[in-house]
């Protein structure tokens, strides 16, 4: 199957048709809601936060930003500020009367708040069409600078950010990760089910300077230079011991992983329908 | 698109970035909504101390809001504790304390999370340019020569 990030730029291959395709689809809602709890997980947010979800689409993991703690969403209720260039997409998020607050952007330009907006940000699935110029004026590598570097001004200092995206092939893996690095972030790769075709990327960063310093960043810091740093799962192989496949052990993880892949999670927010009035 | 975003978003155009007048945006001909939320006193919490007063100040006098206090509330003042009956029991008999959003908060809430931009234009102090606002969605794209 070829990647759509070859076939069209973004916002035409978004297009209305597309994006209905894409929200309605219970498939990829369960696989996009997987992934946002797996990036909130990462994130570690204890308190209702200022969130930044860059190539938010029709709000799939905004939805799971607005959702309370006890609905299954750490630290939340949040707050969150979505970007998309997809018009169409950003649609479908209208209609669903998502809680955030919604704007058409290229990430690729820029990420324009003011220094130490946010708490944190994601990004799930989008990072890697900023790999595609769209102008020959452009260069991919100048439009993920531009992205890390508003990304970075734009977080507070010991913010987080997890932007779970799919590259290409290696190469695209370590230009992704090393525009994040210039911009000033500690990052880290995480692979989730590796060299399966069901392999999810995450890339982890972190702004020192704040409390958050030394929990995960103790997974991502000092990255410089290095492509790959997979230390959860090598952390995860050294709990399991010997576990053998078909062991109790092994059965229990299992067991757990598709506890996890099976949480239920409400596609409408408690919100919808809420009253909205004019004023003057 | 929410007055508290507003006192975030800047100019994105690259020759705006080190100016001073490039944030806060000033909202244009703008159509305003109020779309009630839950309170999140501990959102509200959070944030405070990352709210530019004056400017925020600023851009709700020229929505022709009321006018804010001088200086920002200390978080202290978001939450009161009131003596009440827990949830469910209607015996009158057991009363506790609890801490509940006070006055102060719910105003905030209202201005910061439920007044929203629904149509107009902001506009950038610097360079002049004009954000449209359409459906609370701002268009933030930038054309090629403008980056
Ligand atoms: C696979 S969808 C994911 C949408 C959403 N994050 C989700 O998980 O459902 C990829 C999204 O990235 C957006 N996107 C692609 N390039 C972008 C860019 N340069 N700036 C902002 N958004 C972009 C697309 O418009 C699309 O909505
Ligand atoms: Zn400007």
């Amino acid at each position: 199957m070829s990647r759509p990030e070859d076939t069209l730029p973004p916002d035409l291959f978004y297009n209305d048709a597309e994006s209905r395709k894409y929200t309605t689809s219970s498939r990829i809602q369960k696989i996009q809601s997987d992934m946002t709890h797996r990036a909130l997980s990462l994130l570690h947010l204890t308190r209702p936060s200022m969130i930044l979800d860059v190539g938010c689409g029709s709000g799939l993991s905004g939805e799971i930003l607005s959702a309370s703690d006890a609905e299954g969403t750490p630290g939340g209720p949040h707050v969150w500020v979505g970007f998309d260039i997809s018009a169409s997409m950003l649609g479908i998020a209208l209609e669903k009367e998502v809680e955030g607050d919604l704007f058409l952007a290229d990430a690729g330009q820029g990420v324009p708040f003011r220094a130490g907006t946010f708490d944190a940000a994601i990004s799930i699935s989008a990072v890697q069409w900023l790999c595609n110029a769209e102008s020959s004026e452009e260069s991919p590598a100048g439009r993920l600078s531009r992205f890390f570097n508003g990304l970075y001004a734009s977080l507070r200092r010991g913010g987080r950010a997890v932007c779970q995206f799919y590259p290409k092939n290696d190469e695209q893996k370590r230009m992704v990760s090393s525009a994040a690095v210039r911009a000033g972030f500690g990052a880290g790769l995480l692979e989730d089910d590796p060299a399966t075709k069901s392999a999810k990327t995450y890339l982890v960063l972190t702004v020192g300077g704040g409390e958050l310093e030394g929990d995960i960043t103790g997974v991502v810091r000092g990255m410089e230079g290095i492509d790959v740093m997979d230390s959860r799962r090598r952390a995860k192989d050294r709990k399991r011991g010997d576990e053998r496949k078909g062991s109790r052990a092994w059965i229990l993880r299992k067991k757990e992983q598709m506890e996890r892949k099976g949480k239920v999670v409400k596609a409408n927010s408690k919100y919808t329908g809420r009253k909205r009035r004019v004023i003057f | 698109m929410k007055i508290l975003t507003l006192n975030f978003l800047t100019c994105a155009r690259k020759l705006c970035k080190s100016s001073n007048t490039a944030f806060p945006l000033h909202p244009k001909e703008a159509d305003l909504e109020i779309v009630e939320t839950e309170i999140n006193v501990l959102f509200l919490k959070n944030i405070m101390g990352r709210l530019m007063w004056e400017e925020l100040k600023g851009v709700v006098g020229e929505l022709g809001l009321p006018d804010l206090p001088p200086t920002p509330p200390e978080p202290e003042t978001l939450v009161e504790t009131k003596l009440q009956a827990p949830e469910g029991d209607n015996t009158g008999l057991n009363i506790e304390k609890a801490e509940v959003p006070s006055q102060i908060a719910k105003d905030l809430h209202r201005v910061l999370l439920e007044t929203c931009v629904k149509e107009g234009k902001l506009v950038c102090g610097n360079c002049g340019h004009e954000y449209a606002v359409r459906e609370g969605i701002a268009n933030f794209l930038l054309p090629g020569h403008l980056v």
